[in-house]
């Protein structure tokens, strides 16, 4: 069964730059998938339109078969606590240290506090930042940042990890670090969907990949 | 309910901690706001103590009615039977001409005038108790009894009253105007407080609303911090009113024993201090919930 799935999705940006044409594609259940594709194929606007960060002008986006593109903006807190997002750039709190950041999402759900502070020290054990609870993101290296937004995105026990461009900044053995977490989730039942433009990561990889070039699905 | 109730005790404690990490620019925000405050609430204070100084002077209006000097006790007695059924009268008494220059000279201040004059220079009078609020008919009677023989001057004595509570009225009017622009003025400085603590948190807000966080959620804080200005901000301008009173009294007590009084100017009653408490913490929270409602729809994740 599709867990997202893409309908000839179109999306227009308001300047006229037009992103995806005629999309089509689908991500399993359980499946770890990957977006490929040059800079500017349209692999971020994809996964933006997941999330609902961004809407379709055209064609519907389908997440456990709801269009996200026709959610009210109050419905869309809810889904995006259903997917784990993972970002090139990070998105972390600059002044709040890792346990802080990772506990983010549950204490945005309301969970109980002691209950969130077991969930987060589990997840950032699995990502391998047990014991830098107090560091502050600063002070953390690139494949650690990124390790603590992983931890961030799954400690809210999402049923989809997104994940875009998330080892463009790291070298190759934080890369491979990031890349087996994923795996690790996967693993456990977790659906995963990475945009990434390189090639040789999705090759090493072995799994189904959506290629993209300037907007339009050339295989999937 | 739990978990609404946990969110805003998280919030108002993050607000707190927030506000105590730039403890000089949260002072000077409070202090703007205080002072802002004090003016309409000093004016309210002095007004309140003006209005029970008026009342405590004043008690029932009265209708005085004075005498020729060659008047005879039948010539009032007729006064005092035409007044018995007058409208808005409570009783009458007669003050014969002896009475009232012995009460002169136990009046304060006024003996030694009194002991200085030859011959009684006083009228009989007949003084007439008058129920509050008849003005209308008491003003019918007074002509009525000045066209009554030996009658010399009928004085009114609630005209003073009349016009002190106008001025009263006015003072109140002044006050609520005054109290009105300040308000508006401390839901500005709140928004503008506000606006620019999003500003400052505009990532913490693009990265909670990524993660799933309610506009509610994100609002809380804001507000909070609003409410808690307002509420501080309230408190000093009744620091302020309050020390105000307090040296401005020792002036009033000089003044009032001239006049053979204890009369203090004093704060009003603890519920209507709490009132403007809660009327200066809600004025935080419009303007903080204003300003949220107005910037949290500009930040949106990327």
């Amino acid at each position: 069964m599709a867990l997202v799935s893409f309908n000839r999705v179109g999306k227009r940006y308001p300047d006229g730059y037009e992103a995806l044409h005629d999309a089509t594609f689908a991500v399993e259940a359980g499946e770890f998938a990957f977006l490929t594709g040059h800079s500017g194929a349209g692999k971020t606007t994809a996964l933006k339109l997941i999330p609902a960060i961004e809407r379709a002008t055209s064609g519907a986006v389908l997440v456990n078969g709801q269009n996200v593109g026709a959610l009210r903006d109050a419905a869309l807190p809810f889904l995006r606590r259903s997917l784990g997002l993972v970002f090139q750039d990070q998105k972390l709190l600059h002044d709040r240290n890792v346990f802080e950041n990772a506990m983010l999402p549950l204490q945005v759900c309301g969970e109980p506090p002691r209950e969130a502070a077991r969930r987060v020290r589990a997840a950032l054990d699995k990502v391998g930042l047990a014991g830098r609870e107090k560091a502050l993101p600063v002070m953390l290296s690139g494949g650690e940042q990124q390790r603590l937004c992983i931890a961030r995105a799954v400690v809210n026990r999402p049923g989809i990890l997104l994940a875009d461009e998330p080892t463009a900044n790291l070298d190759s053995a934080a890369a491979a670090e990031v890349m087996e977490i994923f795996r690790a989730f996967n693993q456990v039942g977790v659906t995963v969907l990475v945009a990434t433009h390189d090639a040789g990561l999705v090759e090493r990889f072995g799994t189904r990949a959506v290629r993209l070039d300037h907007g339009r699905v050339l295989c999937g | 309910m739990s978990a609404w109730l946990r969110h805003h005790a998280r919030s108002l404690a993050g607000t707190l901690r927030r506000l105590g990490r730039s403890p000089g620019a949260t002072a000077l925000n409070v202090l703007a706001i205080g002072v802002a405050l004090a003016l309409p609430l000093g004016a309210w204070v002095v007004l309140a103590n003006a209005e029970r100084l008026a009342g405590h002077a004043a008690g029932d209006p009265q209708l005085a009615v004075f005498m020729t000097l060659d008047a005879t006790r039948p010539d009032a007695a007729r006064v005092e039977a035409a007044v018995a059924n007058g409208p808005g009268v409570r009783r009458s008494r007669f003050v014969p001409r002896e009475r009232a220059l012995a009460e002169l000279k136990q009046a304060e201040g006024a003996g030694e005038i009194a002991a200085t004059l030859g011959a009684n220079p006083l009228p009989d009078a007949v003084i007439v108790d008058l129920a509050p609020g008849a003005t209308a008919d008491v003003e019918r009677l007074a002509a009525e009894l000045r066209k009554l023989p030996k009658v010399a001057l009928v004085q009114l004595d609630s005209l003073w009253l009349q016009r002190l509570d106008a001025l009263l009225r006015l003072g109140g009017v002044a006050v609520a105007i005054l109290a009105g622009l300040l308000a508006v003025g401390m839901v500005a400085v709140t928004f503008n407080t506000v606006r620019l603590q999003i500003l400052s948190q505009q990532a913490e807000i693009e990265v909670s609303r990524l993660i799933g966080a309610t506009t509610s959620y994100i609002r809380r804080p804001f507000v909070w911090q609003g409410t808690v200005i307002g509420l501080t901000g309230g408190l000093v301008a009744l620091g302020l009113v309050a020390g105000s009173l307090h040296v401005l009294n020792g002036e009033v007590a000089r003044l009032a024993a001239t006049y053979g009084s204890q009369f203090r100017l004093a704060l009003p009653q603890a519920g209507d201090l709490a009132a403007c408490l809660g009327f200066a913490g809600a004025l935080g929270w419009a303007g903080a919930y204003l300003s949220v409602s107005r910037h949290l729809r500009d930040i949106q994740p990327r």
